[in-house]
């Protein structure tokens, strides 16, 4: 490029942000909200009410499977943990086995008894929802995530290696500029977690590595699976005997897994050949306990209680890797962290939000009349009032579908998604009928006033209002409507500002320092 | 920059051609020094894949930034070209000589 290295950089940030900015928007703020995925899904069950201790729930949950799916080959129990409030059970029917005539996974509550909970994808969808995307073919998808990230990543760089006092930045915001704020605001969102963005961005890349950079394994290796034997073998499959065998208990080892883990949780506990003399029980270590996320497993003989030797790989690069992808998905993360990643989430959205904005302020000064921007900017102008007030209206509109929509509704779980995606696509079809201005107006307010709205339907299709909530110190309600209703705070507060700037003004001068920039 | 408005298209193209080059070709670049470095970096062999392949995306970003800091395209472009030729020789001996995997 030509004018130097700082301003081709300059101006590779520019186009990696502005290409992929809506997408890495969307991405950026769903990821945000995923760190409280259970916390989500919990609110999104009010039937639902926590559970017993994990051994107490493990036996709760064979009790479970033994009596409805005895001959099963293979049974999966994810424990509640100290964030969710019920015990997940997943079953492999027998081979020869007439097709089931019910799902073959339940949802258990603390006393060991199928919860009715109305049927919500919960907190698991924006999880999904941030590297899967939605309505589209999982594998194409997460390739257009992986651009996005790699944009990111791109920008990120670029944008420190633009910036000659990034410190100084951090403490300069001119506030009522035009321009020059949106500069400050970027500028102070992006430096605010910088750390944060460039951890997140990578390790969101190092997720999905065997997909986006394959060809380290192929080279090596025959086949993506014979990597995964060697690096992480899962120990040898074992056929059952076909003598029935009576079951060993779980709590010894429980206990024997956390004097091995220095008193780290059981996550899920899995049982290969149930009921038989070649049972096998694998309990694997909770993520929420350590930051590594490929899980420690011990592997029982499950008639006897008997230790097998247990597998992992301690190589370097992979425990590397393990961390990697553990500090991105946060699964360890207490709640004062789980916090701090949250709110570093929600300035990285901040920061793309602003790059976008000042994208525009910034193409607008430099049109031939501003005042009447041609089709292309408008629509440019439209998309990023979509991303940024649309998408989080639709986001609302997720939880206001989970209260509103009938209870016994047939896909009631997959209308609660379209509901977000109709609100969304309301709020982009509306922009486009109306000037820029009254569309920010209008777009953060209908934002602000669906988030305020979530606390106040809950109150009124539950039992539990926040008042409930509070009286009762259930932290997980109270957390989310308080968060709720600071969004909605947020989103009211951006509007405002926005009615009351003053009309854009006209193409301004430009001062050197800024045409330096640009 | 300053040309932009002397000669819009031609530009454009000037930055179409750097773009495609800089994503497609150092992407191909990043590939064939993943593979090489996961056959012969000095580790057990599914240790050498994940290393290899973890440095792989700050490798691609710096390839990417390099290509647009690059003062003309045509350098960039020859750079991306010759460095994949290398690279594509030396997997292509590594496999004949090292057998395929």
């Amino acid at each position: 490029m030509k004018g130097g290295f700082r301003q081709s950089m300059a101006w590779l940030h520019t186009w990696a942000g502005v290409v992929v900015g809506w997408a890495l928007f969307v991405i950026f703020a769903t990821g945000t909200a995923a760190y409280f995925q259970e916390e989500i899904t919990a609110w999104m069950q009010p039937e639902a009410t926590p559970a017993a201790s994990p051994a107490v729930a493990a036996e709760q949950a064979r009790a479970f499977l033994q009596r409805v799916a005895p001959d099963a080959q293979a049974w999966y129990v994810t424990l509640p943990g100290k964030r969710g409030a019920s015990t997940q059970v997943f079953w492999v029917p027998a081979a020869d086995a007439p097709p089931p005539d019910r799902p073959t996974t339940a949802m258990l509550d603390g006393a060991g008894r199928e919860i009715a909970a109305r049927a919500t994808e919960g907190g698991y969808f924006l999880y999904r929802f941030h590297f899967d995307l939605h309505y589209l073919p999982v594998i194409p998808a997460r390739y257009l995530v992986g651009v996005c990230a790699m944009a990111m990543l791109t920008a990120i760089l670029t944008g420190v290696v633009t910036h000659k006092k990034i410190f100084a930045d951090f403490f300069t915001f001119r506030l009522g500029k035009g321009q020059r704020s949106w500069l400050d605001a970027h500028n102070v969102a992006g430096v605010l977690a910088l750390p944060f963005y460039l951890m997140i961005t990578y390790t969101g890349l190092v997720t999905l590595a065997a997909q986006y950079m394959p060809f380290g394994i192929a080279a090596a290796y025959p086949s993506e699976a014979a990597f995964y034997e060697e690096a992480y073998p899962l120990g040898p499959t074992i056929a059952p005997a076909g003598r029935p065998a009576p079951a060993a208990p779980y709590a010894p080892m429980f206990d024997l897994a956390g004097r091995r883990w220095n008193g780290a949780a059981v996550g899920f506990v899995n049982t290969v050949n149930p009921g038989d003399a070649n049972a096998r029980v694998s309990l694997v270590r909770s993520s929420a306990e350590r930051m590594a996320s490929r899980g420690e497993a011990l592997v029982f003989d499950g008639a006897n209680g008997a230790l097998i030797a247990p597998v992992a790989n301690t190589g370097v690069a992979a425990q590397t890797e393990s961390v990697m992808i553990g500090l991105h998905a946060g699964r360890y993360a207490g709640p004062l962290l789980r916090w701090l990643y949250f709110l570093s989430g929600l300035a990285g959205a901040l920061m793309i939000a602003t790059g976008l904005v000042l994208w525009t302020v910034k193409r607008r000064a430099r049109l031939a009349d501003p005042a009447r921007p041609h089709v292309g900017f408008r629509l440019v102008e439209r998309t990023n009032i979509a991303a940024i007030a649309g998408y989080p209206t639709g986001l609302a509109c997720y939880f206001l579908a989970n209260r509103l929509l009938p209870l016994g509704m047939a896909d009631r779980a997959a209308w609660e998604i379209n509901c977000l995606f109709i609100a969304w696509g309301a709020v982009f079809a509306w922009t486009l009928g109306r000037p820029a201005r009254c569309a920010w107006v209008e777009s953060l307010g209908a934002a602000a006033t669906a988030f305020a709205l979530v606390p106040v339907v809950n109150a009124l299709t539950t039992p539990r209002n926040l008042a409930v909530s509070l009286w009762r110190g259930d932290w997980t309600y109270v957390g989310f409507e308080l968060t709720v209703l600071a969004l909605a705070a947020g989103f009211g507060w951006a509007a405002l500002r926005a009615a009351r700037r003053a009309p854009v003004a006209a193409a301004r001068r430009k001062t050197p320092a800024e045409r330096a920039a640009a | 920059m300053a040309r932009a408005r002397s000669s819009g298209w031609r530009r454009r193209l000037d930055v179409a051609v750097r773009a495609v080059g800089a994503i497609a070709g150092g992407y191909a670049v990043t590939a064939l020094a993943t593979a090489l470095a996961a056959r012969h970096l000095p580790l057990a062999r599914s240790e050498a894949v994940t290393a290899a392949t973890l440095a792989s995306f700050p490798v691609y970003a710096a390839i990417l930034m390099a290509a647009f800091a690059a003062p003309r395209t045509a350098t960039a472009c020859a750079w991306l070209g010759g460095t994949c030729a290398v690279l594509g020789a030396a997997l292509w001996l590594s496999l004949r000589l090292g057998g395929a995997a």
